[in-house]
């Protein structure tokens, strides 16, 4: 069986930086495993700008974003496959993959990265009633087939979900000559930027219905008609308040959950809140020399902290290969308190951090005017004033090494009205 | 007269009141914002308001059916329509190189319309 130092599963934005920062951490036999025709992800498919602004200071267009890191890949020589889809992995770190050219192939790695991204929810996964007729899509695929593939994939358009991806969709779809009905949005608010809102609905006059959603779809062959209605304070539909709407297709933008068939064969342990592994300050899972980082993790909202994690985790596993983590030793719990939905890392060895440790966190509502408080075993270490968060935008704090000496319980990260 | 508006300069989406002038409809005021970012906002998107526009075109020869494009500057929001009409009728052939200008000096705008990845 042919052995490689680290197999990195998944050539999108967070393998391709994780191979980068590995690389040039001195190792050099590396395998990335790419399941499409070429590198770069789901970057290719979103072609509008605003790609890049942390990592090299301009706006790109997300293929933009991803042949700069693909160069770095060329310049460096790291092997890489394409059309190749891993089909186990082992927590003996034994992966398996088919390939048109190679068939079915076993390799042996000594550290993997799991960098597989993640995958849109679908209708099914939100059990919306009525027909199931073509035209109905995920946000995301439409995406691909319009912005890669060159179909149109409808006239009349309505959109459900206000995230970013449902919006960018509504401008795509209505500059390409579409008609886009309306976006409906089962939450009070949109978990959009609001730069999307005004530039991707506003500009095009779509309207936005908070707090709705779809409750019927018709069409036998196509979809012919979407039933929206509103919901109360607990999500039920009110009677009443149907709204009919003549469309061909239906987009669905409900969420992104992070794609961890492999990792669960693998036997790492995936956390309830992210959906993804749970991880140290090395990036490092609960199967020794298995790591993982980019939306495969937890979802991100910005490519640029995909990269940068990306980049930690494959400097993470040079040291692993080279022996240099520090195994077992006291780690410390990162809990997440009140108005924190979760963080990563999720636990930290201080021996194995430089001065600093990034925490990235999500909060579980809109706030304004806050506190963030860093508690070690129920004391105040830290705290950072933060003048607007939401849940869309993912936050982060830095803990210094002596912030984490000493600690016995844990960290725990609470967002406070008060000073 | 006044106008609202939400700033989308930061995450702080600061709500900002703008005052016209009654003699000849001028800004006279911006309220709201919070850093002096949400004033030029305000401004600038009720006077002259701009957008980078990204769209695809058809390419032949390539591994994919279209070529995504974007604007090598912002244009103005009105022309958006006038340039996707322009984007209609390209067709490029592969190889094409990031960067490589796809239309010139697009509806005389001053701004050209650039391939916006490497395709072969």
């Amino acid at each position: 069986m042919k052995t490689y130092d680290l197999v990195v599963i998944g050539g999108g934005s967070a393998g391709l930086a994780a191979a980068i920062s590995a690389y040039d951490n001195g190792v050099t036999d590396i395998l990335i495993l790419e399941r499409d025709k070429e590198l770069g992800g789901i970057l290719n498919q979103c072609i509008h700008n605003g790609f890049g602004l942390h990592t090299f200071k301009e706006e790109l267009s997300g293929p933009s974003y991803a042949e700069r890191f693909i160069t770095m890949i060329h310049d460096r020589g790291i092997q890489f496959k394409l059309n190749a889809m891993v089909t186990h992995l082992s927590d003996e770190k034994v992966v398996e993959y088919v390939t048109p050219a190679e068939g079915y192939v076993r390799i042996q790695a000594k550290a993997v990265i799991l960098a597989m991204g993640c995958r849109e929810r679908t209708r099914g996964a939100i059990a919306v009633p009525g027909y199931r007729p073509a035209g109905i899509w995920s946000a995301g695929t439409a995406q691909r087939y319009l912005n890669m593939e060159g179909y149109m994939v409808g006239r009349k358009v309505f959109i459900l979900g206000s995230g970013d991806i449902g919006l960018i969709m509504a401008r795509r779809m209505s500059l390409e000559g579409a008609q886009v009905m309306g976006v409906a949005e089962i939450m009070p608010y949109s978990n959009g930027l609001p730069r999307n809102i005004k530039q991707c609905l506003e500009d095009f006059d779509i309207p936005l219905f908070l707090s709705h959603t779809i409750s019927r779809i018709e069409g036998k062959q196509r979809v012919n008609q979407v039933t929206i209605q509103q919901v109360d304070d607990k999500m039920k539909p009110i009677a009443g308040t149907e709204k009919v709407f003549d469309v061909d297709t239906v987009l669905f933008s409900v969420g992104l959950i992070p794609e961890n068939a492999l990792s669960e064969e693998a036997e790492v342990k995936l956390h309830r809140r992210t959906k993804g592994p749970i991880v140290d300050e090395s990036y490092q899972t609960n199967v020794d020399g298995i790591f993982a980082c980019g939306n495969v993790l937890h979802v991100h909202d910005l490519v640029d902290w995909v990269s940068q994690e990306g980049t930690k985790a494959g400097k993470a596993a040079s040291r692993y290969l080279k022996k240099e983590l520090v195994e077992g030793g006291s780690t410390i719990d990162l809990d997440a308190g009140i108005g924190v939905g979760y963080i990563v890392p999720h636990k930290v060895n201080p021996d194995n951090i430089g001065a600093t440790v990034e925490c990235m966190f999500r909060v579980t509502r809109t706030y304004k005017n806050v506190f963030v408080k860093v508690y070690k075993d129920g004391e105040v270490i830290k705290t950072v004033k933060k003048r607007a968060m939401a849940p869309a935008e993912m936050e982060n704090i830095v803990l210094k090494k002596e912030d984490l000496a000493g600690c016995k319980k844990n960290i725990l990260i609470q967002v406070s009205e008060e000073q | 007269m006044e106008k609202e508006m939400v700033c989308i300069v930061c995450p702080m989406s600061c709500h900002l009141r703008v005052g016209f002038s009654d003699v000849d409809g001028s800004i006279e005021s911006v309220t709201g914002n919070t850093c002096p970012r949400g004033d030029v906002y305000a401004r600038k998107e009720l006077t002259n308001p701009t957008r980078m526009l990204t769209s695809t075109v058809k390419i032949e020869g390539a591994q994919y059916e279209r070529l995504p494009v974007i604007t090598s500057s912002d244009i103005p929001k009105s022309m958006m329509r006038a340039v996707m009409e322009q984007l209609r009728h390209v067709v490029v052939k592969a190889p094409v190189n990031n960067k490589d200008v796809v239309i010139a000096n697009v509806c005389g705008l001053n701004v050209d319309i650039i391939a916006s990845r490497t395709m072969k």
